[in-house]
């Protein structure tokens, strides 16, 4: 095969043997966000009904601070794995599923930071 | 060698329903919905650290009619997502993989899903002195 190492050859011909990361990175978030998550529902249960001053001040407290972080990053680093599947599995125009799995990735790092950059600013405030 | 008319999944068409492939996809509606979720929760945050008035708003939402049905098919969401997450994590490890398991962990799942809804809600009720 003269031209083996072209692209319009490799694209589409199966693996590009990248999968046991991805596969890897959302059981790993997913064990986290097990315990993480179901902090947050009872904290947000306990939290109900009482008002502004009561949540910054929850959330303000170092060891509140460091687990929200913790479930914004597990968090969001398992939901644009697991949409990035659903774009692959559905999208099937070349450019199109690139460009969606691109946002997706761009929008999960953006709204990460800004989550966790509102919880310093209220750990750092209070 | 051309790769255009390979078949693609999903083939959902072929198949008749069972509670196997709804609980399946339904975990991944879940998830989905859950990924669009984050933004009430990003948004809840940037308020909280923004200060009182900008919070009132998140909260005026959250306690309209529509806030309060996202907020019910969200905690739902969760518990589904959750309960039948650790199913899988569970799959991954090589375990229930026969068929009576699988089905009976499936009910188990959406069981323990809808208890923990309601049970939520009644606590969340609770605490706000609804109840």
């Amino acid at each position: 095969m003269a031209d083996r190492g072209s692209q319009a050859q490799i694209r589409g011909l199966g693996s590009a043997k990248e999968g046991a990361a991805h596969w890897w990175a959302q059981r790993l978030t997913a064990v986290a966000l097990v315990p993480l998550v179901l902090w947050f529902v009872i904290s947000i249960i306990m939290l109900a009904g009482s008002g502004y001053g009561a949540v910054y001040h929850w959330m303000g407290s170092p060891f509140v601070s460091v687990l929200m972080i913790l479930l914004i990053g597990a968090g969001f680093h398992h939901a644009q794995l697991g949409v990035q599947v659903i774009i692959e599995d559905y999208v099937h125009t070349g450019w199109l599923k690139i460009t969606c799995v691109a946002l997706v990735k761009f929008a999960a790092v953006t709204l990460a930071l800004a989550s966790a950059f509102a919880v310093l600013m209220i750990a750092f405030g209070e | 060698m051309t790769t255009d008319n390979r078949p693609l999944s999903p083939h959902l068409q072929v198949y008749k329903p069972q509670i196997t492939s709804i609980l399946s996809i339904l975990h991944r509606a879940t998830g989905f919905a859950l990924a669009v979720g984050t933004l009430l929760f990003v948004w809840w945050l940037i308020s909280a650290a923004a200060g009182p008035q900008t919070y009132a708003v998140v909260e005026g939402f959250l306690s309209s009619w529509i806030g309060t049905l996202l907020l019910i098919g969200w905690s739902f969401a969760v518990f589904y997502h959750l309960c039948n997450g650790i199913r899988h994590l569970f799959w991954d490890a090589g375990r229930g993989f026969e068929i009576e398991t699988v089905t009976r962990s499936g009910l188990i799942v959406v069981v323990a899903a809808v208890v923990l809804t309601v049970v939520a809600w009644i606590a969340a009720s609770y605490m706000r002195g609804a109840l």
